[in-house]
């Protein structure tokens, strides 16, 4: 199964963009509790990135959501129309230094909720895969 | 409606937060909690029983409340967070910079 959905550069439809993909995606590959909190956290923090720093909020572009269901896998590949970015220049927001900043988790907290994390070379592109279970 | 408020006698503020807590509605909890902080409230509980996701605005927003409220005086705690998200903040170090109680009544008997 594959879904797209393009999803307008304005925060306030994260929300509604989230539970369409959550409700949509097809029951039995992910467990009802990573559907809940996993996809759905990942899901809204991809959105947000893209939205704002892809994007930049931008009403005329719009952030394509494509979502690949497969018996072993979840994909869900969230691009933006933007310059994109380095990841590796995201400092560790655990750090002492940073605990008390307002920003800056969104990318740790996805690379710990799924299985795999990967960009495009351009950076304006994010491949999220959370496997079966 | 994504979040409650009250007030229980001691004065403690209570909020509820239904759902989510993320990037799209962190600006309604914030307006809400510091209306609450400039009407003279210090003592507050964020209750996390009936939120399935919080994403790292959310975390966000909780911290930079934090702050303000004890810059004011006061605490604000979290209560009710479910296996997930309490692994979040774990995960993040956050639950480092906030006293977490497992119920909304377990926080407001300590405070």
């Amino acid at each position: 199964m594959e879904l797209l959905l393009r999803v307008p550069s304005d925060l306030s439809f994260v929300a509604e963009a989230v539970e369409l993909v959550a409700t949509h995606t097809p029951s039995g590959i992910l467990s009802p509790r990573r559907v809940q909190f996993n996809l759905r956290t990942v899901l809204a923090e991809a959105l947000a990135n893209a939205i704002t720093y892809g994007n930049r909020e931008d009403p005329t572009k719009k952030v394509e959501v494509r979502v690949e269901a497969r018996s072993a896998y979840i994909r869900v590949t969230v691009t933006d129309s933007g310059e994109g970015f380095d990841p590796s220049g995201v400092p560790d927001p655990t750090a002492p230094a940073g605990l008390e900043r307002e920003d800056g988790r969104g990318l740790f907290v996805i690379r710990h909720l799924v299985d795999a994390v990967d960009f495009n070379a351009k950076g304006n592109a994010v491949c999220l895969t959370l496997r079966a279970g | 409606m994504t979040f409650s408020i009250k007030k229980d006698a001691k004065g403690v503020v209570v909020v509820g937060v239904d759902g989510q807590l993320i990037v799209g509605n962190r600006q309604e909890l914030k307006q809400k909690v510091l209306e609450s902080l400039e009407g003279g409230s210090r003592k507050f509980v964020i209750d996390f029983s009936t939120t399935g996701y919080i994403d790292s605005s959310g975390l966000g927003v909780l911290v930079s409340l934090s702050k303000k409220i004890r810059e004011q005086g006061g605490d604000l705690r979290l209560a009710g967070l479910n296996e997930d998200l309490q692994t979040l903040f774990e995960l993040t170090k956050l639950d480092t910079l906030f006293t977490i109680s497992k119920t909304p009544a377990e926080a407001l008997a300590a405070f």
